[in-house]
């Protein structure tokens, strides 16, 4: 099996969905000439003209809007937004229109949309530019929202976006774009939605992450297996929504224990949503309160101690487990 | 009825029969708009309900230009312009009444109307934001080759909109087959046009390469003109056009206005340039309607109007069981859970 980066796996996903259907177009900001900022698109204009991959003007709003129209009237597009704190700007036409038409049309309208942005902290861009806004996407019926920790994962659930009805909100996590691993080249290789993914069986804390926070999480439970012999489960959850708490569920219910690591912030966040749904769902096999792992309560600062302190990190889960036991 | 012959039996190559027709309708919505807010004094209809009496000429003069495979799209003030596309207006009226024979089966209620076997694809409630659709509207029937356009109507309250810009801008650039129809009434909400816009309409949107004109919104028959030239462009060049239409709105913003910003005689004087007085007035003056005949319009407008709101009281209400249908498409359930 070929090993590749992940924006080369997401690349492989958009090349072969494109020659698969003639219905799906690429919009966005630089995604053409200059190849998209986080080179996923590099060489798709040649491959594919300017018809079908097509630079826009930096317009957050009109660009969603314009993929939104498209897809009304039969198309499949792919809008890349460069990254999700643009998406601010862009929010009347994803929350309002993308996610409400097939309900408020009465099942008449319905928007076959990929929307792609990059999401996460850890490079030092500042509060404006360091969001992870996976959980505020989830929150609103209407949408489906991926968001992808592994190479593989990236190409198969970006085919499946591709073969959904619905607007489909794509994340990934800036610092994953060059992680490596295997994915499958087969063209028909998809991985459904609402599929959390046991990335690592353990058998004495679930840790449950999502986009970048799963490595985190598996970092954690390498360490709690090499100093403290603690066995952690590791659940990528893979998309929020929908949402496969099940897998959460029949994991906790073994460990008796639940951690959430997420980028996001605490207050508010979709950690707190995992750990309603465990105390819903297992709360008789619960050993611990769940516990969260998250972003501190701050705007994400500049400096480069500043920010490590503020994101979650590998030795935050470590203690937030070691506290339960 | 006294019958004068002419040369052509038209005005500006419209025949006497659309005409007479463009009369019924604009009769038939005045009396709907009218029905309308009499069914919302009595409870019928809740939420907003913004009525578009006084601009009836914009409906029915420029949606009378479309074909039926052409895309519109609108804002809040939509009763007309989707009964003038073809959606029935009982089920509009079944709409307002939030039944499940609506238009939206409920769902929508009067600012959020479609239609798709029309290709009335929805008034929008957030002024601007249908904007970028109509953009890639135009850009699919460009890329598909197929010989449609879109339309996008929208109030002079959009025009300080950021997505006004970047709709007309994109729209331009991509050269897309969009006719941008604004429906100027002079009043965003209560706020007018001259504390909120600089320029002139006009001159924005001519700023973004389009031809850019505008025309009296009080008379259907300039507005048929206009609307017909700018079309035929459109489909012709495959690229935008704009139309700014002078229109005015007889009631409040909606109907939870008490209209502190304007004076009862600027309304008067609105209404001297009343649409539907000024098409009969024409239509007499050629010797094709008398009083009896514009009576006979009335009447049936108002036989209409009484049958659609028969059939929206007569009509059942949507199921509870129905709730969490279509919010997504092709899921059976769309809970966030499977616990």
């Amino acid at each position: 099996m070929p090993v590749l980066r992940m924006r080369d796996a997401l690349r492989e996903a958009l090349r072969e969905e494109m020659q698969r259907n003639p219905r799906i177009f690429l919009m966005g900001e630089d995604i053409g000439k200059y190849g998209g900022s986080y080179a996923v698109t590099r060489g798709l204009l040649e491959e594919f003209g300017e018809e079908r991959v097509r630079d826009t003007p930096i317009a957050e709003s009109v660009i969603v809007g314009c993929g939104i129209g498209a897809a009304m009237a039969g198309y499949h597009p792919m809008v890349e937004l460069m990254t999700i704190n643009f998406s601010f700007l862009a929010l009347d036409q994803i929350v309002n229109n993308a996610a409400k038409l097939l309900y408020m049309s009465n099942g008449q309208i319905n928007v076959p949309l990929v929307i792609r942005m990059a999401s996460g902290g850890g490079s030092q861009l500042g509060a404006t530019h360091s969001h992870s806004l996976e959980g505020l996407y989830a929150h609103f019926p209407g949408l489906k929202v991926v968001c992808p920790a592994f190479p593989a994962d990236a190409k198969g659930l970006l085919k499946r976006a591709f073969r959904d009805e619905n607007t489909v909100i794509f994340i990934e996590h800036t610092a994953n774009y060059g992680l490596r691993g295997e994915v499958p080249d087969d063209p028909d290789f998809v991985i459904e939605f609402g599929q959390a993914n046991i990335v690592r069986p353990g058998s004495d804390v679930t840790i449950v992450g999502y986009s970048g926070s799963v490595h985190q999480a598996l970092r954690a439970a390498e360490l709690l297996a090499e100093q403290e012999e603690i066995e952690a489960e590791v659940i990528d959850l893979r998309t929020l929504r929908p949402l496969d708490i099940a897998t959460v569920v029949e994991s906790v219910r073994k460990t008796n224990r639940c951690v959430v690591v997420e980028d996001d912030w605490k207050f508010g966040g979709f950690g707190g949503e995992i750990a309603a749904l465990v105390m819903e769902h297992a709360f008789d096999w619960l050993d611990a309160p769940v516990a969260r792992v998250s972003s501190k309560d701050v705007p994400m600062p500049y400096n480069r101690n500043l920010e490590y302190a503020a994101l979650p990190s590998e030795e935050d889960v470590v203690d937030a487990v070691l506290a339960m036991l | 009825m006294t019958t004068r012959t002419t040369a052509t039996d038209s005005i500006e190559g419209i025949s006497r029969e659309q005409l007479l027709d463009f009369l019924y309708q604009m009769v038939f919505l005045r009396r709907f708009e009218e029905k309308c807010g009499e069914m919302y004094t009595k409870g019928k209809i809740r939420g907003f309900l913004h009525l578009y009496t006084g601009q009836e000429a914009c409906a029915v003069g420029a949606i009378s230009v479309l074909r039926r495979e052409d895309r519109l799209v609108s804002h809040y003030r939509d009763h007309g312009h989707a009964i003038v596309k073809g959606v029935d207006p009982k089920r509009v009226m079944a709409e307002l009444f939030g039944k499940a024979t609506g238009c939206a089966g409920g769902r929508g209620g009067s600012m959020h109307l479609y239609d798709t076997s029309v290709n009335f694809l929805g008034g929008y409630a957030i002024v601007a934001g249908h904007m970028p659709i109509a953009v890639g509207l135009g850009l699919a029937a460009k890329m598909s080759g197929e010989d449609w356009i879109a339309m996008c109507i929208f109030g002079d309250g959009s025009i300080a909109e950021g997505e006004f810009h970047e709709s007309l801008n994109l729209a331009a650039l991509w050269k897309v087959p969009v006719l941008w129809f604004c429906e100027n009434n002079l009043y965003g909400m209560g706020v007018h046009l001259k504390e909120s816009l600089v320029t002139e309409i006009t001159k924005l949107a001519a700023a973004y390469e389009m031809p850019a004109v505008k025309v009296d919104g009080m008379d259907v028959i300039a507005v048929h003109k206009a609307t017909r030239e700018a079309v035929e462009y459109v489909r012709r060049e495959q690229r935008p056009y704009f139309i700014e239409a002078e229109t005015y709105r007889y009631r409040g913003h909606s109907m939870a206005d008490p209209e502190l910003y304007r004076v009862k005689e600027e309304v008067e004087e609105a209404r001297k340039r009343d649409a539907i007085e000024r098409l009969r007035r024409t239509l007499a003056e050629h010797g094709w309607l008398d009083d009896e005949g514009y009576q006979e319009i009335e009447r049936r407008a108002e036989a209409e109007v009484e049958e659609c709101v028969r059939f929206a009281e007569e009509s059942p209400e949507p199921s509870i069981d129905t709730l969490y249908d279509h919010v997504l498409k092709g899921d059976e359930d769309a809970r966030p859970t499977n616990a």
